[in-house]
């Protein structure tokens, strides 16, 4: 079994007595220490696919299972741990907490379930991350000291701070320039080869993208491309098939 | 552990906008400081009320002797019989510690007459001392006659001021010697001003005197005569010496001389006198004095189990219940206006904590797609809400007892430091925070991460 395995995923929003569907049966394995790019035009969703990935939501019919554990039936609670454990998050929007230094945001994860941690520990994961993201010399820094590209690395620290085996990030280049973004990207590229962490890139670029080893296109609530990956196949892109409609 | 972390994220989160943090507290301060503020100033004004009613004399007992029927039937209303003595009120002031003061009464009714003026006054007591402590009565000139004094039977006394100003008409009082019943009476006070009494009677119109004097030398008990050993050295020729006028009808007995008392001495002091007026330690214990002095007294006179008692002890009733009713209403009072303003803070609270959370939107839903459950969120909340009251109770109590130290300052009210109203202060603000602090946090626990981490 994969790292990540969905099975004939729906999501249906009910839009008062319209039911307006998201996901309309999708299946992806994604294999532990792949780097993928899900890519699709607003409205398409892959922003509904992720959050469902990352367990803030979950499927109307479907199964998930995530690291050999079925996800789809958790309880809300028991979501925010699969979260707090298994998944970072990284956001378009960084979503920093304002007048708090970097080292607190990046520590911030850990209050909730690291209660074996002290506050001394804490803080030493927190600055080990720091660093190895490059801002060791920006820690007491608030955000809004602090540039996009310094803030957004500040995230991807609070995403890595639980050691989590799986990266979400939501369009994490959204709000930066190019050079900047490159550097992210760059970053994101090294944790996946350095560290094997598995990162899901959710983006509308095709440059962003690029960064990614495999890319998963979708179109109305259906996979056309890049559904089954091969976990071994290493440096390559994907190659592009013919778009042949989703399901099983 | 985990509380602690949690709670030092919360005092993170509220440093993070000092100025909200700052506001919210403001009206738990102002609430608070209200409650303290009106408690002190409140208690304060109730024990002055309480000190004026319990003045008036709330707090007097009076002991009165029993009542006896004739063989006939016909019953003589109480205090016809006598039976009490001067002994039963030294034991009750020693074994009652329920009893601030007790003092013996002695009646009489005559006229009194300085130079060429006479007047009756309304109520001649004699007592000791006490008896003004009992019915908290002022010395407003002189001095109150002394405990020797009344061992001594001397001959002083202290007036009202009615009895002032009809005998010496503006002139002093003190040193004056008014006769009263041809016994001359030094005057040594003159009492504070008291006004009339529930029932209209001028309690100014009053003579107070030692009881020995009254007893023995006013109200002319043959007692005196008889007694060897009456008091200031003069026997029963001072009695005769003291009639300076010969206004008594001729004795149909011829009088004893000092050699035939001498030969038939009255060893046994056989006193009676008329009440016993005892003033309780409170209002609430009242019961219990009244408890204390029938046991004395049923002890004192030889009473045997299932006999009947030969005094009745009187309480203030009304007197009483007007005292317990002012204190109630008083309470009330001051429970209400420090529920409404406790009240307003917590509404206060509840109002700039929803608004927190809706300006928070984001951070709950970052916090919760990191790991967060819907019950970490809602502790936090809950614990920055308690953290502001219990903050903004301790300032409270700070500005609320400043502003009642300056109200006795300056206004000069009465004012009494509770720590009840502190303990419950404290007490008070924390349940505030949590029940005022509960719906916005539960508001924000039950979020959807999703939707709060889009939430513009």
């Amino acid at each position: 079994m994969d790292f990540i395995e969905l099975r004939d995923i729906h999501k249906t929003y009910h839009m008062g007595d319209v039911d307006v569907p998201a996901l309309r049966g999708v299946s992806v394995n994604i294999a532990k220490g792949e780097f993928v790019a899900l890519m699709g035009a607003s409205g398409s969703g892959k922003s509904t696919l992720m959050h469902i990935m990352g367990c803030l939501d979950r499927a109307t019919s479907g199964r998930y299972w995530l690291d050999g554990e079925e996800v789809s039936g958790l309880s809300a609670d028991r979501r925010a741990l699969v979260r707090n454990h298994k998944i970072g998050f990284v956001f378009q929007s960084f979503n920093l907490l304002a007048r708090t230094t970097a080292i607190e945001n990046v520590a911030m994860p850990l209050g909730y379930t690291a209660g074996h941690l002290s506050e001394r520990q804490a803080r030493q994961r927190a600055v080990e991350v720091l660093e190895r993201v490059g801002l060791s010399d920006r820690m007491r820094h608030e955000p809004s000291k602090l540039s996009g590209g310094q803030q957004q690395r500040v995230a991807i620290a609070r995403a890595l701070v639980n050691r989590p085996p799986l990266l979400l990030a939501d369009e994490p280049t959204g709000n930066l320039d190019s050079r900047t973004s490159e550097e992210i990207l760059r970053m994101f590229r090294q944790l996946n080869e350095s560290d094997g962490i598995t990162i899901i890139l959710v983006t509308h670029e095709l440059d962003v993208a690029r960064y990614a080893r495999r890319t998963i296109h979708i179109h109305d609530g259906l996979i056309v491309d890049g559904e089954y990956g091969e976990a071994g196949q290493a440096g390559g892109q994907s190659v592009p098939q013919p778009a042949t409609g989703g399901a099983t | 552990m985990k509380l602690r972390r949690t709670m030092r994220a919360a005092l993170k989160a509220l440093r993070r906008n000092p100025m909200r943090a700052m506001l919210t507290t403001l009206g738990i301060v102002i609430g608070i400081a209200a409650v303290i503020a009106m408690m002190e100033i409140g208690a304060g004004s109730s024990s002055q009320l309480k000190k004026s009613i319990a003045s008036m004399g709330a707090n007097v007992l009076l002991v009165i002797p029993g009542s006896t029927t004739s063989t006939s039937g016909v019953s003589q209303g109480s205090g016809s019989t006598v039976t009490l003595t001067p002994r039963d009120c030294e034991v009750m002031a020693a074994e009652c510690p329920s009893l601030r003061a007790v003092a013996p009464m002695v009646r009489a009714r005559t006229q009194i007459v300085y130079g060429n003026r006479n007047w009756v006054p309304n109520q001649m007591v004699g007592s000791t001392a006490d008896f003004l402590e009992i019915r908290e009565w002022a010395v407003a000139e002189g001095e109150c006659f002394s405990e020797r004094d009344v061992l001594n039977s001397s001959r002083v006394c202290v007036v009202g001021q009615t009895v002032a100003d009809e005998l010496f008409q503006g002139e002093s009082a003190i040193g004056r010697e008014i006769r009263v019943n041809n016994v001359p009476l030094r005057v040594v006070g003159v009492l504070a001003r008291k006004g009339a009494a529930m029932m209209g009677m001028d309690q100014d119109d009053f003579l107070i005197a030692p009881w020995t004097v009254v007893k023995y030398r006013i109200s002319g008990s043959t007692l005196t005569n008889a007694n060897q050993s009456a008091s200031g050295g003069s026997s029963g020729s001072t009695n005769t010496l003291s009639n300076l006028y010969p206004s008594d009808p001729p004795s149909l007995y011829p009088e004893q001389s000092d050699t035939q008392a001498q030969n038939s001495p009255m060893l046994v002091r056989f006193t009676s006198i008329d009440s016993i007026m005892a003033a309780a330690r409170s209002a609430e214990q009242i019961p219990s004095a009244m408890q204390e002095m029938k046991q004395v007294l049923r002890r004192q006179h030889n009473l045997r189990t299932g006999q009947e008692d030969d005094f009745e002890v009187r309480d203030m009733a009304e007197m009483t219940n007007t005292l317990s009713s002012t204190t109630m209403l008083m309470t009330n009072l001051l429970l209400s206006v420090a529920l409404i303003s406790l009240v307003v803070g917590g509404v206060g609270i509840m109002n700039i904590m929803l608004v927190s959370v809706t300006e928070r939107t984001r951070e709950i839903g970052l916090r919760m797609a990191v790991g967060a459950r819907g019950r970490d969120v809602l502790r936090q909340f809950i614990i920055e809400a308690v953290l502001l009251c219990l903050v903004g109770g301790a300032l409270g109590i700070l500005v609320g007892h400043g502003g009642s130290l300056l109200v006795q300052m300056f206004l000069r009210w009465p004012v009494e430091t509770s720590p009840s109203a502190i303990a419950a202060a404290v007490l008070v603000s924390a349940s505030v925070g949590i029940v005022f602090g509960f719906y916005p946090a539960w508001k924000a626990s039950r979020l959807d991460p999703i939707e709060a981490l889009r939430y513009e």
